[in-house]
């Protein structure tokens, strides 16, 4: 058994309590055994880790390492040939992306997939769309419930547009928006699901120091005040390392090492695969 | 006033309400083009389809009676009965949804991910399907199409303006009921997709396939929903143009007249197709009028085409399309 896996083994199936206090619930997510290939490609080469409930998992790598395409595979856009994806102790099945969205996970992606057309308002509100539950019938027939329906939502969008300190914002089109601010939408669009699971695809890339740091600390903020569960890619070490409280190291597909940030950084293999091995 | 400003100012009234039939079927384009990247070249056939499912339904048809009268011997052609308009269109429009449902779930849905011009193929062998089967559906024959609306010219605006210049304006009721039920059609459409949670879903789609997914939307479901409300602004324009016209299989041609007013206002806008419509009708009417004796007449053929040619070297993206920025 390598380290990695003894790690994972080695911890309380009812959870425990972070330095910092915070309750690390039980198994929320688990995948077993993925195997994902692109024609002759193995993007991923059977990989079982855990999400914990309350945790915020990050998944490293080096680029190609197979990080985004596993994210994929939780948020149900690929779909493995090999391998169980469980959520809530129960095997899910086969699903589209849109079911695994209304399940309660959400998402933002690598290279910021927002409505480039509609205000920032209007690109959170659909993060509302499935607490909304009134049929196109209705919609179209019953003004008064439908109007009722908007308000709520109105309000706990407008909570997060405050707790993301976007409100600045709020009625600009999206497509007028620098880069780092168009990362914060995206996320606050992914929270006004209320999602159980947040995927955050390089929350960070290509944002400055200050920026950087804004965003870690919203990611904090979230799952401290809402409770949520976060899994997170991320290229910077130092940034990953500081927020989350369990790593997962993937290499050419292959999980490489899986523990705290302290256990990752001190893996061998793991040495290896950032800083290169001689071969000889 | 000069009898000369005062008839360009007739037929200036008359092109917009042209214009307002050329907006209805560009609308139904737009709509569809907004939400799935699919150019429907099917769109004036789908006006057709409705307008004869309509007559068929309103005048108790048998449909395939052809088909089965040739295969059975039989001699069936009606069911004898007469639907009041109103259950007619109501029947029409769910055979609308059956068939948006339909073409997603044996054509679209197969083709996802696949170049926009293999989309376009798939429509206009759609285009074709579609004639193909409202002609054995309901016969090839041209029909009459009496919904109720009003028609012939309007007295009180021919009695109104002969008092006011000694001039009376012919400006047909139909024309006037066709301007207020596509307005009354436009505004509802604006609401149902700036205020409503499927009209918001319904943008989000337009916008990026991806992200919406990601947020929960299913795309087959807002596909069907989109494809059936073109269904019924097909169904209007159908009306109106079969009210006009009669039904009559050169009705699926008028969606070539909507290809130039798309050109003039843009594919992916609301108000670009009822400008654009507009314009047409009214630059079409006043060419004929104006330049149509110098050249010998029948510049309504080609006009259309003509400016939208200009658009296309001068303005590609059309009036209220969205400018195609690449950030490099």
């Amino acid at each position: 058994m390598s380290l990695a896996e003894q790690i994972v083994t080695d911890q309380p199936a009812e959870g425990w309590v972070t330095q910092d206090g915070r309750q690390i619930g039980p198994v929320m997510m688990e995948m077993r055994n993925i195997t994902l290939r692109f024609g002759g490609v193995e993007a991923i080469k059977d990989i079982s880790f855990d999400i914990r409930q309350g945790e915020i998992r990050a998944i490293i790598g080096p680029n190609g390492a197979g990080k985004s395409s596993m994210l994929n595979v939780i948020s149900g856009f690929y779909n493995p040939q090999e391998g169980e994806v469980w959520f809530h102790g129960q095997r899910r099945p086969r699903m589209r992306p849109y079911e695994v969205a209304r399940q309660g996970v959400a998402r933002t992606f690598q290279n910021i997939a927002l409505f480039e057309g509609m205000t920032v308002l209007d690109n959170v509100m659909t993060g509302r769309l499935n607490h909304m539950t009134s049929g196109v019938f209705r919609q179209a027939l019953w003004f008064g419930r439908a109007e009722r329906e908007e308000i709520e939502n109105r309000e706990k969008v407008e909570r997060i547009i405050d707790f993301l300190e976007i409100q600045s914002i709020r009625k600009t089109p999206v497509a007028r928006l620098p880069y780092g601010l168009k990362k914060r939408v995206e996320l606050a669009r992914a929270l006004a699901a209320e999602p159980k699971l947040l995927l955050l695809d390089e929350p960070m890339a290509g944002m400055n120091v200050e920026e950087k740091e804004d965003m870690s600390r919203f990611i904090l903020d979230v799952n401290d005040e809402f409770g949520t569960t976060i899994a997170l890619i991320e290229h910077d070490m130092g940034v990953v390392m500081d927020l989350s409280d369990r790593v997962v190291v993937m290499d050419y597909g292959r999980k490489i090492g899986d523990g705290t940030p302290d256990e990752v950084r001190s893996n061998q293999d793991v040495i290896d695969a950032y800083l290169g091995v001689a071969h000889d | 006033m000069p009898d000369q400003l005062l008839f360009a100012m007739e037929v200036f009234l008359n092109g917009l309400m042209a214009g307002v039939l050329y907006a209805l079927v560009a609308l139904g384009f737009v709509l569809i083009f907004k939400a799935s990247g699919i150019f429907n070249y099917a769109q004036g056939v789908m006006a057709l389809f409705a307008a004869l499912t309509l007559v068929g339904i309103m005048e108790g048809q048998v449909p395939f009676s052809h088909l089965i009268n040739a295969a059975f011997g039989t001699e069936i052609h009606h069911f004898g009965w007469h639907l009041p308009a109103v259950a007619a269109i109501l029947l029409t429009g769910v055979v609308m949804v059956a068939l948006a449902w339909a073409v997603n779930r044996l054509i679209f849905r197969h083709l996802v991910g696949q170049e926009p011009i293999i989309l376009f193929m798939a429509t206009i062998g759609l285009a074709y399907f579609m004639e193909g089967l409202g002609d054995i559906m309901w016969g090839a024959d041209i029909k009459k199409l009496d919904v109720g609306l009003p028609q012939g010219i309007n007295a009180w605006i021919d009695e109104t303006t002969f008092n006011a210049f000694g001039y009376g304006f012919f400006i047909d009721n139909l024309d006037i009921w066709a301007t207020v039920i596509a307005a009354a059609l436009v505004i509802a459409l604006t609401i149902f997709s700036q205020y409503s949670k499927q009209g918001r879903a319904l943008r989000a789609v337009a916008d990026d396939h991806q992200a919406a997914l990601s947020v929960g939307i299913s795309l087959n479901f807002i596909w069907v929903l989109v494809w059936s409300i073109a269904g019924f602004v097909a169904l209007v324009a159908g009306i109106m143009w079969g009210t006009k016209s009669g039904v009559q299989f050169s009705l699926s041609l008028i969606a070539l007249k909507a290809l130039p007013v798309l050109m003039l206002g843009g594919f992916t806008s609301i108000p670009g197709a009822i400008v654009g419509g507009l314009i047409i009708g009214v630059g079409e009417k006043l060419f004929e009028f104006l330049v149509g004796p110098l050249v010998g007449g029948a510049t309504e053929n080609w006009f259309a085409y003509v400016l939208a040619l200009l658009f296309l070297v001068f303005r590609p993206q059309g009036l209220f399309g969205e400018r195609i920025i690449e950030r490099v």
